[in-house]
């Protein structure tokens, strides 16, 4: 009798609690997740020059949307993002598949640190690989330059290497394959890592009962291996598709914005960012941001179409 | 141990205490500004202090990019706004027609008296299209040749061959080449960047006119193009874009024999580019007779800031005061906007890097004679785009007039918001 008042004033504490334990998180998803998404929906509509304060503001519908549409920029923009998503992206499957497979088969002693080793460009800062990269792919200075001017002295091979120094980042032929091979070289370790984790949970009895039936590693890779990896290659290839159709970071350090060749590593993201902060057009800026949103989903739901449905079926079985 | 510690952390707590009640009726300016330009404020900061004990000075500074993007922001939502803002040349234009500054024109600035002070083509650039002033110049860089005199020896190639007239630049060239191996410049987009400005007058634009029309196709971009175009398909440029590792590796091998720059460049040469070509450089005019300026700094006061008269007193402090300036000078090679300080004995020193060459005073004579240029908001974007077209004529063999053409379009486009 004497409690009857403070129980349910406990409970309601109680009830209450878990609340107050995940506020912080959905008062900081709201402030840095959903508004900003809201407003730049909201911006896109809008033609606005931040630099006059947000009284400026004017409301102008879509016209954002077809003025980004129908610019010569963002069009290139775009068959640069699709280029790098597709010639650094599709090597990255390539050789982390067998890599992976052959790291996880092959190499015993030291498999963490093989693993590390390929992983290290992942988590490394993107200032650090551009100032190794810009020096190695130096047109007068840098070693890859230095080595290719080696190779020319060697008969046979010397006619297939290039004579004049390769200007890598000053040439607009060069400049993608350039960008395009950090970006594989920095994200094959992470791809290398999810296969491998996806390796270890096919139980080891369906390959030996390939063995007894007398099939051949080759044959256990394509028939077993490959079948049983669709489920994470449906993950790693949409992870991919969004990470490069998003690529900023590695075209726009490697090569100075300042330069005439910077257009030809102009990605949508570069365009956009520069759409903002150069030209201070912050409604446009969100109208591409959109569009590149739109690309992103219809690619990764056609992804799902060709990956997703048989990943499910392969998954069914094998995995423990 | 305890009671000492305590003693001590109420001591330091007294002290706090007593410190906060003496700046009680101080004001703190707060001072956003960009490396090396806060060099001339932290350098001021003892003058200032004494002249002004109640305004204690607060410098922001913030890497070249990353604060032009803050203050773009804090225009943007009015918040964290400085009392003074530094700017950059080129964001004056961007920044001057969005009403997010105050106009220093008006009262209670009447800025506009301080005009006849300043290197007259300075107001210009920090004029919005509306009339409005919204900052005071506080250094500028006229435009130079520098060259390298031992290069030019070994070539037999005079520094009046250099200067006559773009053609006889570019015969030098050829010469230098051939003699010394070394490039007669670093990037032909730096030749064409200073050819379009030939011919320009007070009052206009470099790539729109008063009217906002865009100037792209007209003979100087014709010109500085073809010239661009020529320097390169006779290999006399190094294909170094400035301020890369090329560039300054350029410059420190001795592969490069002339840079058309801002004065301030024979600075950066001498702290970092090649400390070692000392006595090896020197300045000349333009080719051609042609006067320009590359860069220049200035104080603005946004329309929301806190302590508007101190930023004037402060802005006034920075640009109008003699000393101050000379100091800017000595401490970071800035070339002075104030006028009074072109009349100071220090004009006349040799400078020990150009081999004894009195070369301010060539500098001060071009900055007199610079065109007071008009800035628009799209210059930044102007020049993006014409910086891609001419790649496009370099690399492309793409048709001068067409790829002009083509840079009208796009910037005609663009400029229509």
């Amino acid at each position: 009798m004497v409690n009857t008042k403070s129980i349910p004033h406990v409970w309601k504490m109680r009830n209450l609690a878990p609340y107050f334990f995940i506020g912080p998180f959905f008062l900081l998803f709201l402030v840095f997740g959903v508004f900003p998404l809201g407003f730049s929906i909201f911006l896109s509509l809008h033609q606005w020059d931040p630099s006059a304060g947000l009284s400026a503001m004017r409301w102008v519908g879509l016209e954002n949307y077809q003025y980004a549409l129908t610019d010569p920029w963002f069009q290139r923009s775009l068959y640069n993002t699709l280029w790098f998503a597709l010639v650094s992206g599709l090597p990255q499957h390539l050789v982390a598949l067998p890599l992976a497979y052959f790291i996880h088969t092959q190499v015993k002693r030291g498999r963490n640190l093989v693993i590390g080793a390929y992983f290290v460009p992942y988590i490394t800062s993107s200032v650090a690989i551009a100032l190794i990269f810009s020096t190695l792919l130096s047109k007068d200075y840098g070693v890859v330059n230095a080595l290719l001017a080696e190779l020319t002295r060697m008969p046979l091979l010397g006619t297939l290497v290039p004579s004049e120094p390769v200007d890598w980042l000053g040439n607009a032929a060069t400049t993608k394959p350039a960008v395009a091979f950090v970006v594989f070289w920095r994200y094959l370790g992470w791809n290398v890592v999810l296969y491998m984790s996806a390796l270890q949970v096919i139980d080891k009895d369906l390959y030996e009962a390939a063995t007894l039936d007398g099939a051949k590693r080759w044959q256990q890779f394509v028939h077993i291996t490959v079948p049983l990896l669709r489920p994470m290659m449906f993950f790693a290839v949409t992870l991919t598709i969004i990470g490069n159709l998003q690529l900023f970071e590695e075209p726009f350090i490697l090569v100075d914005v300042e330069k005439g060749v910077a257009q030809s590593v102009m990605t949508t993201a570069i365009f956009m960012y520069r759409l903002a902060f150069s030209d201070s057009d912050f409604g446009t800026a969100s109208a591409v941001s959109w569009l590149l949103f739109a690309v992103i989903a219809v690619l990764t739901w056609v992804n799902s179409k060709l990956f997703g449905q048989a990943a499910n079926n392969g998954g069914q079985y094998g995995a423990r | 141990m305890l009671t000492k510690k305590m003693k001590l952390l109420a001591w330091a707590l007294g002290a706090c205490m007593a410190a906060a009640s003496v700046h009680a009726e101080k004001i703190v300016l707060t001072v956003a500004t960009f490396p090396d330009l806060d060099r001339a404020a932290k350098g001021a900061v003892a003058a200032w202090s004494k002249q002004y004990p109640q305004v204690e000075l607060k410098i922001i500074s913030l890497q070249y990019a990353d604060h032009h993007t803050a203050m773009t922001t804090a225009l943007a939502t009015g918040s964290g706004l400085p009392d003074v803002m530094a700017l950059d040349l080129r964001f004056i234009g961007r920044f001057a027609g969005s009403g997010g500054l105050e106009d220093l024109s008006k009262p209670p600035y009447n800025g506009l008296a301080l005009k006849s002070q300043f290197v007259a083509y300075t107001f210009a650039q920090a004029t919005s299209p509306s009339g409005a002033l919204v900052a005071i110049p506080t250094d500028i860089g006229p435009g130079t040749l520098l060259y390298r005199k031992d290069i030019l020896d070994k070539s037999g190639v005079t520094e009046a061959d250099l200067t006559r007239d773009w053609a006889s630049y570019l015969a030098a060239g050829k010469k230098i080449k051939a003699a010394t191996g070394a490039y007669l410049l670093a990037d032909a987009a730096d030749l064409r960047d200073i050819a379009m400005r030939s011919g320009l007058k007070d009052g206009e634009g470099i790539y729109f006119d008063k009217a906002g029309k865009v100037l792209v196709d007209s003979p100087r971009f014709v010109q500085a193009f073809e010239l661009g175009l020529a320097a390169r398909k006779a290999g006399l440029d190094a294909k170094a874009t400035a301020w890369t590792n090329e560039w300054s590796a350029g410059f420190k091998q001795n592969r490069i024999a002339t840079q058309m720059m801002g004065a301030w460049l024979t600075g950066h040469l001498k702290n970092w580019l090649a400390p070692a070509t000392e006595g090896l450089w020197r300045s000349a005019p333009l080719p051609g007779g042609l006067h320009a300026s590359y860069g220049g700094s200035f104080y603005a006061i946004p329309a929301k800031a806190s302590h508007k008269a101190a930023a004037w007193d402060f802005i006034r402090f920075m640009t109008t005061n003699k000393e101050v300036q000379l100091n800017s000078l000595k401490v970071l090679d800035s070339f002075p906007a104030l006028l009074a300080a072109h009349q100071d004995p220090m004009m006349d020193e040799p400078l020990e890097f150009l081999g004894g060459q009195k070369a301010r005073q060539l500098w001060r004579d071009t900055a007199a004679k610079v065109p007071a240029i008009a800035v628009n908001k799209y210059d930044a974007m102007a020049t993006d785009v014409i910086r891609d077209e001419f790649e496009k004529v370099l690399t492309e063999n793409k048709d001068v007039k067409q790829a002009l053409a083509d840079a009208r379009a796009l910037i005609e486009r663009r400029a229509r918001r």
